[in-house]
């Protein structure tokens, strides 16, 4: 069963698609544009529609998503993080 | 889906092709509202359009309440016009606008006469009209002389991948089929720009699209009191897991398809002068675009929605296209397509689109929308500026 859902594999980020995903679940992705399925233990609770990275980012990374810059880290992520304002922030305004 | 079947529909003097047959009072400023409602509550059939503008407007703004009403009362959706204004002068200029296009319409002015005899005379103008628009039949149109616009609202990160392109799917149909196409929201678009600037037919329409994204952006940089997190994107939007503004706009602009180019760019509430894509310059909130759309003279829309926006328009048929299963469950009165099936692989995009087309044609053949079920007729005019 499909979990989660990534643009391209080159993203940082996947979406997830189902409710109740919980800490240290291991969760199934979807690559789109490969056609291809990935698994990652999470490390945060995430709710449904809410990003996880999928590559480990530094501070002051940029983060992609459709092949494309969505924006700047804020914090360290590791792999599995919940990726959101919190942080990550527009390079934009 | 064959896209060379007939639907039936209403076709007006001036050949455009209209799926409703309203009756519509239209106010020209605000104290003229009560004296609209008055007459539509009189005269059964006929709905008016209360609005709270009109007054000391002046300039660029003055000239798009004049579009926007011109307009809403030309769309082909709209049979014939009641309008109703403090003095007769706005009044008529507004009548002679929409009477270009050959529909019934007729001007009321309340200074000298007051609102009750004012009420009375339209409402006899109104009486003639229900006849007239109700006698009227449908007749076989095609599809592709149906303008169809877009935007969408409440955006999740389902939107992106689902709902969006889901619109994309159709509009490359719709694109093919020659149909007249809109899509705007100039702030969502940022992040994403250079990619609709790469759609775009040829380089004085590139240049054109720009302009209007630079325009909007500097009126953000002016106004701004920080990056706009909880406005674009806003509270909703980052709920349903959207981050920033880049992410929310490459969502956004999947609703043009991969195949459309952008034919034309518009200022608001103007209308398009040929077939294809055109982007209008554009509020990205949901009650003030689709009014523009309505004034521009788009016939049906396709609203894509992740946590659920309700919007509806009083003359445009608002379509709801849903990829989020929770607000699918949630909020299934205000969802028309369901298309939570692509998250996960039980549908593709092709069949979405083809879904989404053929929900487009019934409610063009006269099926109502979730919207127009519940009656949300939100009628949203865009401000540029404070009244003198």
């Amino acid at each position: 069963m499909i979990q989660f859902i990534v643009h391209d594999e080159n993203d940082s980020v996947g979406v997830v698609t189902v409710e109740g995903l919980k800490t240290n679940d291991t969760v199934t992705g979807w690559v789109m544009d490969q056609d291809k399925l990935i698994d990652i233990k999470i490390n945060q609770d995430i709710p449904i529609g809410h990003k996880l990275a999928i590559k480990k980012l530094n501070k002051d990374d940029t983060v992609i998503k459709y092949s494309v810059d969505i924006g700047r880290t804020i914090a360290n992520i590791e792999v599995g993080d919940h990726l959101h304002v919190h942080n990550v922030k527009t390079k934009r305004w | 889906m064959n896209l060379s079947e007939k639907i039936y529909a209403y076709r007006r003097d001036n050949n455009r092709v209209g799926i409703r047959n309203y009756v519509v009072i239209l106010p020209v400023d605000d104290i003229s509202n009560a004296a609209c409602e008055a007459v539509a509550n009189n005269i059964k059939g006929t709905m008016a359009l209360p609005h709270p503008y009109g007054r000391l407007q002046f300039g660029e703004d003055l000239d798009l309440h004049f579009r926007t009403m011109i307009g809403t009362g030309s769309n082909p959706n709209v049979a014939a016009v009641v309008v109703i204004g403090i003095e007769p002068g706005w009044t008529q200029k507004i009548v002679d606008g929409i009477a270009t296009t050959g529909k019934p319409v007729q001007g009321f002015a309340i200074e000298k006469k007051g609102d009750i005899q004012t009420i009375a005379d339209a409402s006899k103008a109104a009486y003639g009209m229900v006849r007239y628009a109700t006698g009227l039949q449908r007749e076989p149109c095609d599809i592709s002389e149906l303008w169809v616009s877009t935007k969408c609202g409440e955006s999740d990160t389902t939107s992106g991948f689902g709902s969006n392109p889901t619109v994309g799917n159709a509009f490359d149909k719709l694109y093919e089929n020659n149909n007249t196409l809109l899509f705007g929201e100039t702030s969502e678009i940022t992040g994403g720009e250079h990619l609709v600037e790469a759609r775009c037919a040829n380089d004085a329409v590139a240049k054109k699209f720009m302009f209007m994204f630079n325009r909007y952006q500097d009126m953000i940089e002016r106004f701004k009191t920080d990056d706009l997190s909880e406005s674009q994107p806003t509270k909703g939007n980052i709920e349903g897991g959207l981050t920033t503004i880049e992410e929310k706009a490459l969502g956004n602009i999947q609703k043009i398809g991969k195949k459309c180019r952008v034919d034309g760019v518009l200022d608001k509430a103007e209308m398009p002068t040929g077939k294809g894509l055109w982007f209008m310059d554009s509020s990205s909130a949901a009650g003030e675009m689709v009014t523009l759309c309505a004034a521009s003279g788009y016939v049906a829309h396709l609203f894509p929605t992740g946590q659920g926006n309700i919007i509806g328009n009083p003359i445009l048929p608002v379509i709801k296209i849903c990829a989020n299963p929770r607000t699918v469950r949630t909020m299934s009165e205000h969802v028309d397509v369901d298309v939570t099936g692509l998250l996960n692989r039980d549908i593709n995009m092709d069949q979405a689109g083809d879904k989404l087309i053929d929900v487009m044609v019934r409610v063009a053949n006269g099926q109502m929308t979730a919207a127009e079920i519940l009656g949300h007729q939100e009628f949203i005019l865009t401000r540029l500026y404070e009244s003198a």
